[in-house]
Protein backbone atom coordinates (compact mmCIF):
# COMPACT_ATOMS: atom_id res chain seq x y z
CA UNK A 1 0.00 0.00 0.00
CA UNK A 2 1.36 3.17 -0.83
CA UNK A 3 -0.77 5.55 0.50
CA UNK A 4 -0.35 5.54 4.12
CA UNK A 5 -2.74 6.98 7.00
CA UNK A 6 -3.98 9.44 4.86
CA UNK A 7 -6.27 11.89 7.04
CA UNK A 8 -9.95 12.09 5.47
CA UNK A 9 -11.37 15.48 6.00
CA UNK A 10 -15.61 16.02 6.32
CA UNK A 11 -16.77 13.05 7.74
CA UNK A 12 -20.33 13.48 8.41
CA UNK A 13 -23.28 11.27 9.06
CA UNK A 14 -25.90 11.06 6.68
CA UNK A 15 -28.90 12.77 8.57
CA UNK A 16 -26.05 16.05 8.60
CA UNK A 17 -25.46 15.73 4.57
CA UNK A 18 -26.75 18.85 2.18
CA UNK A 19 -29.06 17.97 -0.46
CA UNK A 20 -25.85 17.88 -3.01
CA UNK A 21 -24.24 15.45 -0.24
CA UNK A 22 -26.97 12.91 0.16
CA UNK A 23 -27.22 13.07 -3.73
CA UNK A 24 -22.87 12.83 -4.17
CA UNK A 25 -23.44 9.27 -1.51
CA UNK A 26 -26.38 8.30 -3.38
CA UNK A 27 -24.40 8.12 -6.65
CA UNK A 28 -21.13 6.44 -4.73
CA UNK A 29 -23.41 3.81 -3.33
CA UNK A 30 -25.04 2.69 -6.79
CA UNK A 31 -21.26 2.37 -7.66
CA UNK A 32 -21.22 5.36 -9.88
CA UNK A 33 -17.85 6.63 -10.48
CA UNK A 34 -17.25 10.59 -10.26
CA UNK A 35 -15.55 12.49 -12.96
CA UNK A 36 -13.32 15.63 -12.82
CA UNK A 37 -15.76 18.10 -13.50
CA UNK A 38 -18.96 16.43 -11.37
CA UNK A 39 -19.91 18.18 -8.24
CA UNK A 40 -18.22 17.06 -5.36
CA UNK A 41 -17.86 17.65 -1.67
CA UNK A 42 -14.53 19.09 -0.57
CA UNK A 43 -13.43 17.05 1.77
CA UNK A 44 -13.50 14.47 -0.93
CA UNK A 45 -11.19 16.13 -3.41
CA UNK A 46 -9.22 17.40 -1.03
CA UNK A 47 -8.84 13.48 0.67
CA UNK A 48 -8.36 12.21 -2.93
CA UNK A 49 -5.54 14.72 -3.34
CA UNK A 50 -3.92 13.46 -0.40
CA UNK A 51 -4.25 9.91 -1.66
CA UNK A 52 -3.35 10.08 -5.21
CA UNK A 53 -0.58 12.66 -4.71
CA UNK A 54 0.96 10.28 -1.71
CA UNK A 55 0.60 6.97 -3.96
CA UNK A 56 2.41 9.17 -7.06
CA UNK A 57 4.90 10.41 -4.49
CA UNK A 58 5.88 6.66 -3.52
CA UNK A 59 5.95 5.39 -7.41
CA UNK A 60 8.43 8.10 -8.25
CA UNK A 61 10.72 7.85 -4.75
CA UNK A 62 10.36 3.84 -5.10
CA UNK A 63 12.66 4.11 -7.99
CA UNK A 64 15.31 5.18 -6.13
CA UNK A 65 16.03 2.36 -3.88
CA UNK A 66 15.98 0.44 -6.90
CA UNK A 67 18.13 2.43 -9.42
CA UNK A 68 20.89 1.87 -6.60
CA UNK A 69 21.00 -1.59 -8.37
CA UNK A 70 20.71 -0.89 -12.29
CA UNK A 71 24.85 -0.21 -12.74
CA UNK A 72 25.05 -3.19 -10.44
CA UNK A 73 22.80 -6.00 -11.59
CA UNK A 74 24.74 -9.52 -12.18
CA UNK A 75 24.01 -9.73 -15.46
CA UNK A 76 22.79 -7.60 -18.84
CA UNK A 77 19.50 -9.81 -19.05
CA UNK A 78 18.66 -8.54 -15.10
CA UNK A 79 20.07 -5.26 -15.48
CA UNK A 80 17.77 -4.80 -18.65
CA UNK A 81 14.59 -5.77 -16.82
CA UNK A 82 15.27 -3.99 -13.79
CA UNK A 83 15.86 -0.98 -15.44
CA UNK A 84 12.03 -1.72 -17.40
CA UNK A 85 10.93 -2.20 -14.03
CA UNK A 86 12.14 1.56 -12.66
CA UNK A 87 11.10 2.76 -15.88
CA UNK A 88 7.49 1.46 -14.77
CA UNK A 89 7.45 3.25 -11.35
CA UNK A 90 7.97 6.28 -13.53
CA UNK A 91 4.82 5.99 -15.35
CA UNK A 92 2.78 4.73 -12.38
CA UNK A 93 4.18 8.12 -11.26
CA UNK A 94 2.61 10.03 -13.70
CA UNK A 95 -0.35 8.22 -14.39
CA UNK A 96 -1.03 9.02 -10.48
CA UNK A 97 0.03 12.73 -10.94
CA UNK A 98 -2.69 13.13 -14.04
CA UNK A 99 -5.15 11.73 -12.33
CA UNK A 100 -4.42 13.75 -9.37
CA UNK A 101 -4.73 17.00 -11.38
CA UNK A 102 -8.07 16.45 -12.88
CA UNK A 103 -8.83 17.62 -8.80
CA UNK A 104 -7.45 20.99 -9.59
CA UNK A 105 -4.09 20.87 -8.19
CA UNK A 106 -0.86 21.49 -10.49
CA UNK A 107 2.29 18.85 -10.82
CA UNK A 108 4.49 21.61 -9.27
CA UNK A 109 2.20 21.88 -6.42
CA UNK A 110 2.37 18.46 -5.58
CA UNK A 111 6.41 18.11 -6.40
CA UNK A 112 6.42 21.31 -3.97
CA UNK A 113 4.70 19.73 -1.08
CA UNK A 114 6.76 16.41 -1.44
CA UNK A 115 10.09 18.71 -1.45
CA UNK A 116 9.29 20.23 1.28
CA UNK A 117 8.09 17.50 3.39
CA UNK A 118 4.67 18.20 3.57
CA UNK A 119 3.20 15.65 1.75
CA UNK A 120 4.97 11.95 2.44
CA UNK A 121 5.80 8.80 0.26
CA UNK A 122 5.42 5.42 1.85
CA UNK A 123 7.71 4.46 4.41
CA UNK A 124 9.41 1.29 2.95
CA UNK A 125 11.38 2.91 0.30
CA UNK A 126 13.23 5.13 3.77
CA UNK A 127 14.95 1.37 4.02
CA UNK A 128 18.46 0.71 2.32
CA UNK A 129 19.06 -1.63 -0.60
CA UNK A 130 22.04 -3.41 0.55
CA UNK A 131 22.19 -6.03 -1.72
CA UNK A 132 21.47 -8.23 -4.89
CA UNK A 133 18.56 -10.61 -3.15
CA UNK A 134 17.30 -6.63 -1.90
CA UNK A 135 15.88 -6.45 -5.74
CA UNK A 136 14.15 -9.84 -5.28
CA UNK A 137 12.48 -8.88 -1.55
CA UNK A 138 11.54 -5.50 -3.07
CA UNK A 139 9.64 -6.89 -5.95
CA UNK A 140 8.40 -9.98 -4.41
CA UNK A 141 7.22 -8.35 -1.07
CA UNK A 142 6.79 -4.81 -1.82
CA UNK A 143 5.07 -5.03 -4.82
CA UNK A 144 3.32 -8.06 -3.63
CA UNK A 145 1.98 -5.58 -0.67
CA UNK A 146 1.26 -3.02 -3.17
CA UNK A 147 -0.69 -5.14 -5.42
CA UNK A 148 -2.89 -6.39 -2.47
CA UNK A 149 -3.76 -2.41 -2.32
CA UNK A 150 -3.98 -1.97 -5.75
CA UNK A 151 -6.11 -4.57 -6.89
CA UNK A 152 -9.29 -3.25 -5.01
CA UNK A 153 -8.71 0.19 -6.00
CA UNK A 154 -9.43 -0.42 -9.82
CA UNK A 155 -13.12 -0.33 -8.07
CA UNK A 156 -12.22 3.05 -6.61
CA UNK A 157 -15.13 5.92 -6.90
CA UNK A 158 -13.25 8.28 -8.72
CA UNK A 159 -13.05 7.95 -12.11
CA UNK A 160 -9.57 9.08 -12.93
CA UNK A 161 -7.50 7.15 -10.35
CA UNK A 162 -9.60 3.55 -11.14
CA UNK A 163 -8.50 4.52 -14.87
CA UNK A 164 -4.77 4.75 -13.34
CA UNK A 165 -5.17 1.86 -11.54
CA UNK A 166 -6.22 -0.65 -14.18
CA UNK A 167 -3.15 0.42 -15.93
CA UNK A 168 -1.05 0.21 -12.65
CA UNK A 169 -2.24 -3.27 -12.17
CA UNK A 170 -1.69 -4.62 -15.47
CA UNK A 171 2.00 -3.81 -15.09
CA UNK A 172 2.89 -4.63 -11.43
CA UNK A 173 2.27 -8.61 -11.51
CA UNK A 174 5.37 -8.24 -13.87
CA UNK A 175 7.51 -6.66 -10.90
CA UNK A 176 6.52 -8.90 -8.74
CA UNK A 177 7.56 -12.27 -10.78
CA UNK A 178 10.59 -10.56 -11.74
CA UNK A 179 11.34 -10.07 -8.05
CA UNK A 180 10.37 -14.16 -7.20
CA UNK A 181 12.15 -14.98 -10.12
CA UNK A 182 14.99 -13.15 -8.69
CA UNK A 183 14.80 -15.03 -5.11
CA UNK A 184 14.57 -18.48 -6.71
CA UNK A 185 17.27 -17.89 -8.31
CA UNK A 186 19.06 -16.82 -5.39
CA UNK A 187 17.62 -19.70 -3.37
CA UNK A 188 18.90 -22.36 -5.95
CA UNK A 189 22.59 -21.00 -5.55
CA UNK A 190 25.18 -21.41 -3.32
CA UNK A 191 24.26 -21.40 0.57
CA UNK A 192 26.13 -17.86 0.74
CA UNK A 193 23.36 -16.45 -2.09
CA UNK A 194 20.83 -18.16 -0.12
CA UNK A 195 21.86 -16.92 3.10
CA UNK A 196 21.33 -13.52 1.61
CA UNK A 197 17.91 -14.23 0.47
CA UNK A 198 17.12 -14.87 3.89
CA UNK A 199 18.87 -12.02 4.82
CA UNK A 200 17.30 -10.29 2.53
CA UNK A 201 13.52 -11.51 3.50
CA UNK A 202 14.35 -10.88 7.65
CA UNK A 203 15.05 -6.86 6.62
CA UNK A 204 11.70 -6.43 4.25
CA UNK A 205 9.48 -8.53 6.17
CA UNK A 206 8.14 -6.45 9.21
CA UNK A 207 8.59 -2.78 6.77
CA UNK A 208 6.54 -5.10 4.09
CA UNK A 209 3.77 -5.48 6.98
CA UNK A 210 4.21 -1.72 7.48
CA UNK A 211 2.93 -0.71 4.29
CA UNK A 212 -0.71 -1.35 4.90
CA UNK A 213 -0.50 1.16 8.02
CA UNK A 214 -1.42 0.74 11.34
CA UNK A 215 -4.89 -1.33 12.68
CA UNK A 216 -7.66 1.28 11.98
CA UNK A 217 -10.64 -0.55 12.46
CA UNK A 218 -11.58 2.15 14.67
CA UNK A 219 -10.04 5.08 12.60
CA UNK A 220 -12.76 8.03 11.73
CA UNK A 221 -10.26 8.79 8.57
CA UNK A 222 -11.04 4.94 7.39
CA UNK A 223 -14.44 4.90 7.93
CA UNK A 224 -15.20 8.42 5.75
CA UNK A 225 -12.87 7.12 2.99
CA UNK A 226 -14.27 4.24 3.21
CA UNK A 227 -17.91 5.31 2.36
CA UNK A 228 -16.49 7.72 -0.24
CA UNK A 229 -15.03 4.07 -1.71
CA UNK A 230 -11.60 5.57 -2.40
CA UNK A 231 -9.95 3.03 0.08
CA UNK A 232 -12.01 -0.80 -0.27
CA UNK A 233 -10.64 -2.49 2.75
CA UNK A 234 -9.35 -1.82 6.17
CA UNK A 235 -5.47 -2.00 6.93
CA UNK A 236 -5.72 -5.08 9.02
CA UNK A 237 -7.79 -7.15 5.84
CA UNK A 238 -5.13 -6.39 3.21
CA UNK A 239 -2.15 -7.07 5.79
CA UNK A 240 -4.11 -10.19 6.77
CA UNK A 241 -4.43 -11.35 3.40
CA UNK A 242 -0.66 -10.81 1.87
CA UNK A 243 0.74 -12.83 5.18
CA UNK A 244 -1.51 -15.55 4.28
CA UNK A 245 -0.49 -15.29 0.67
CA UNK A 246 3.17 -14.96 1.36
CA UNK A 247 3.80 -17.23 3.55
CA UNK A 248 3.48 -20.30 1.26
CA UNK A 249 5.80 -18.55 -1.11
CA UNK A 250 8.44 -18.23 1.46
CA UNK A 251 8.06 -21.78 2.19
CA UNK A 252 8.92 -22.84 -1.86
CA UNK A 253 11.87 -21.02 -1.59
CA UNK A 254 13.06 -22.42 1.57
CA UNK A 255 12.99 -18.91 3.70
CA UNK A 256 11.90 -18.80 7.03
CA UNK A 257 9.31 -16.04 7.73
CA UNK A 258 11.38 -14.22 10.57
CA UNK A 259 8.23 -14.24 12.86
CA UNK A 260 8.77 -16.98 15.62
CA UNK A 261 4.90 -16.49 16.79
CA UNK A 262 3.84 -17.29 12.84
CA UNK A 263 1.34 -19.67 12.82
CA UNK A 264 -1.73 -21.42 10.89
CA UNK A 265 -4.83 -20.52 12.39
CA UNK A 266 -7.33 -22.99 11.11
CA UNK A 267 -10.16 -21.44 13.43
CA UNK A 268 -9.80 -18.14 11.19
CA UNK A 269 -8.53 -19.72 8.38
CA UNK A 270 -5.22 -17.71 7.93
CA UNK A 271 -2.42 -17.53 10.15
CA UNK A 272 -1.81 -15.76 13.53
CA UNK A 273 1.47 -13.12 13.08
CA UNK A 274 3.45 -10.57 14.89
CA UNK A 275 3.00 -7.12 14.67
CA UNK A 276 5.44 -5.00 13.52
CA UNK A 277 7.30 -2.51 15.76
CA UNK A 278 4.91 0.61 15.26
CA UNK A 279 7.16 2.77 17.05
CA UNK A 280 9.58 2.63 14.06
CA UNK A 281 7.08 2.95 11.59
CA UNK A 282 6.46 5.86 13.11
CA UNK A 283 10.05 7.04 13.37
CA UNK A 284 10.30 6.51 9.57
CA UNK A 285 7.42 8.91 8.96
CA UNK A 286 8.54 11.57 11.24
CA UNK A 287 11.03 11.78 9.00
CA UNK A 288 13.63 9.56 11.02
CA UNK A 289 14.21 6.36 9.16
CA UNK A 290 17.40 4.67 7.47
CA UNK A 291 17.32 7.02 4.20
CA UNK A 292 14.66 9.47 4.37
CA UNK A 293 17.07 12.27 4.24
CA UNK A 294 18.53 10.57 1.17
CA UNK A 295 15.91 9.87 -0.76
CA UNK A 296 14.25 12.89 -0.44
CA UNK A 297 17.42 14.77 -1.01
CA UNK A 298 17.93 13.24 -4.42
CA UNK A 299 14.60 13.64 -5.59
CA UNK A 300 15.08 17.33 -4.85
CA UNK A 301 18.72 17.40 -6.41
CA UNK A 302 17.13 15.65 -9.29
CA UNK A 303 14.33 18.53 -9.95
CA UNK A 304 16.67 21.63 -9.28
CA UNK A 305 19.32 20.19 -11.67
CA UNK A 306 17.07 19.51 -14.27
CA UNK A 307 15.34 22.73 -14.32
CA UNK A 308 17.94 24.44 -16.39
CA UNK A 309 16.43 21.82 -18.94
CA UNK A 310 12.91 21.91 -18.53
CA UNK A 311 13.35 26.16 -18.50
CA UNK A 312 15.30 25.51 -21.42
CA UNK A 313 12.72 22.95 -23.41
CA UNK A 314 9.94 26.24 -22.78
CA UNK A 315 12.05 28.54 -24.35
CA UNK A 316 12.75 26.49 -27.47
CA UNK A 317 8.59 25.85 -27.49
CA UNK A 318 7.94 29.23 -26.68
CA UNK A 319 10.01 30.67 -29.91
CA UNK A 320 9.27 27.93 -32.42
CA UNK A 321 5.47 28.82 -31.94
CA UNK A 322 6.45 32.40 -32.68
CA UNK A 323 8.53 32.00 -35.51
CA UNK A 324 5.42 29.02 -36.99
CA UNK A 325 2.83 32.38 -36.80
CA UNK A 326 5.40 34.45 -38.51
CA UNK A 327 5.51 31.95 -41.14
CA UNK A 328 1.82 31.46 -41.26
CA UNK A 329 0.99 35.61 -41.12
CA UNK A 330 3.59 36.47 -44.00
CA UNK A 331 2.44 33.19 -46.15
CA UNK A 332 -1.00 35.44 -45.74
CA UNK B 1 11.12 29.12 -11.71
CA UNK B 2 9.17 29.59 -14.98
CA UNK B 3 6.23 28.15 -15.83
CA UNK B 4 4.79 24.11 -15.90
CA UNK B 5 4.86 22.22 -19.15
CA UNK B 6 1.45 22.54 -20.51
CA UNK B 7 -0.72 18.73 -20.10
CA UNK B 8 -1.33 17.31 -23.39
CA UNK B 9 -3.93 14.78 -24.11
CA UNK B 10 -2.52 11.35 -25.59
CA UNK B 11 -4.43 9.15 -28.15
CA UNK B 12 -2.77 5.69 -29.22
CA UNK B 13 -4.60 3.31 -31.94
CA UNK B 14 -3.78 -0.46 -31.14
CA UNK B 15 -2.64 -2.97 -34.04
CA UNK B 16 -6.17 -4.26 -34.60
CA UNK B 17 -7.31 -1.13 -37.04
CA UNK B 18 -9.48 0.43 -33.77
CA UNK B 19 -9.76 4.45 -33.66
CA UNK B 20 -7.74 5.92 -31.56
CA UNK B 21 -8.35 5.84 -27.94
CA UNK B 22 -7.96 8.11 -25.08
CA UNK B 23 -5.33 6.63 -23.07
CA UNK B 24 -4.25 9.31 -20.25
CA UNK B 25 -2.51 12.81 -20.36
CA UNK B 26 1.11 13.90 -20.05
CA UNK B 27 3.60 17.14 -19.40
CA UNK B 28 5.68 18.29 -22.29
CA UNK B 29 6.86 21.74 -23.31
CA UNK B 30 5.63 21.07 -27.08
CA UNK B 31 3.90 18.40 -29.18
CA UNK B 32 6.94 16.69 -30.61
CA UNK B 33 8.22 16.20 -26.79
CA UNK B 34 4.70 15.18 -26.24
CA UNK B 35 4.62 12.53 -28.62
CA UNK B 36 8.27 11.11 -27.60
CA UNK B 37 6.81 10.89 -24.08
CA UNK B 38 3.74 9.47 -24.81
CA UNK B 39 5.81 6.66 -26.75
CA UNK B 40 8.12 5.78 -23.76
CA UNK B 41 5.04 6.23 -20.94
CA UNK B 42 2.53 4.26 -22.93
CA UNK B 43 3.05 2.17 -25.73
CA UNK B 44 6.02 0.54 -23.64
CA UNK B 45 4.36 -3.05 -24.35
CA UNK B 46 3.05 -2.47 -27.96
CA UNK B 47 -0.05 -0.56 -27.02
CA UNK B 48 -0.22 0.80 -30.52
CA UNK B 49 1.12 1.71 -33.53
CA UNK B 50 -0.17 5.76 -33.61
CA UNK B 51 0.13 8.76 -31.55
CA UNK B 52 -2.18 11.42 -31.18
CA UNK B 53 -1.52 14.30 -28.57
CA UNK B 54 -3.91 17.68 -28.60
CA UNK B 55 -3.32 20.35 -25.78
CA UNK B 56 -5.62 19.48 -22.85
CA UNK B 57 -6.82 23.25 -23.32
CA UNK B 58 -7.67 22.81 -26.54
CA UNK B 59 -10.54 20.32 -25.85
CA UNK B 60 -14.19 21.75 -25.41
CA UNK B 61 -16.11 19.58 -23.17
CA UNK B 62 -19.58 19.06 -22.90
CA UNK B 63 -20.97 19.87 -19.14
CA UNK B 64 -22.04 17.53 -16.77
CA UNK B 65 -24.60 19.55 -15.91
CA UNK B 66 -26.25 18.93 -18.95
CA UNK B 67 -26.43 15.23 -18.90
CA UNK B 68 -30.08 15.20 -18.97
CA UNK B 69 -30.98 17.64 -21.44
CA UNK B 70 -28.35 15.88 -23.75
CA UNK B 71 -28.39 12.02 -23.29
CA UNK B 72 -31.84 11.52 -21.83
CA UNK B 73 -33.88 12.10 -25.15
CA UNK B 74 -32.51 9.05 -26.80
CA UNK B 75 -33.73 6.54 -24.11
CA UNK B 76 -37.09 6.29 -24.91
CA UNK B 77 -36.01 6.17 -28.88
CA UNK B 78 -35.95 2.46 -29.08
CA UNK B 79 -37.26 2.28 -32.50
CA UNK B 80 -33.57 3.16 -33.23
CA UNK B 81 -32.35 0.07 -32.46
CA UNK B 82 -32.66 -3.39 -34.59
CA UNK B 83 -34.26 -5.40 -31.59
CA UNK B 84 -37.41 -2.96 -31.73
CA UNK B 85 -38.33 -4.83 -34.55
CA UNK B 86 -39.99 -8.31 -34.96
CA UNK B 87 -38.85 -10.03 -38.36
CA UNK B 88 -40.70 -13.38 -38.83
CA UNK B 89 -37.73 -16.29 -38.33
CA UNK B 90 -39.47 -17.78 -41.52
CA UNK B 91 -37.21 -14.77 -43.25
CA UNK B 92 -33.97 -15.92 -41.38
CA UNK B 93 -31.29 -14.03 -40.65
CA UNK B 94 -31.59 -10.23 -41.17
Amino acid sequence: MYAQMVTSEGSKARKDMTPDETAFQDRIDRNEKIEPKEWMPDGYRKTLIRQIGQHAHSEIVGQLPEGNWITRAPTLERKAILLAKVQDEAGHGLYLYCAAETLGVSRDELLEALHSGKMKYSSIFNYPTLTWADMGAVGWLVDGAAIMNQVPLQRTSYGPYARAMVRICKEESFHQRQGYDIMMRMCAGTPEQKAMAQDALNRFWYPALMMFGPSDKDSVHSAQSMAWKIKMNTNDELRQKFVDQTVPQAEYLGLTVPDPDLAWNEDKGGHDFSEPDWSEFFAVIAGNGPCNAERLGARVKAWEDGAWFRDGLMAHAAKAGERARAARHAAE
Amino acid sequence: MSGEWPLWEIFIRGQHGLNHRHVGSLHAPDAEMAIRNARDVYTRRNEGVSIWVVRSNDITASSPSEKGPLYDPSNSKVYRHPTFYDIPDEIGHM
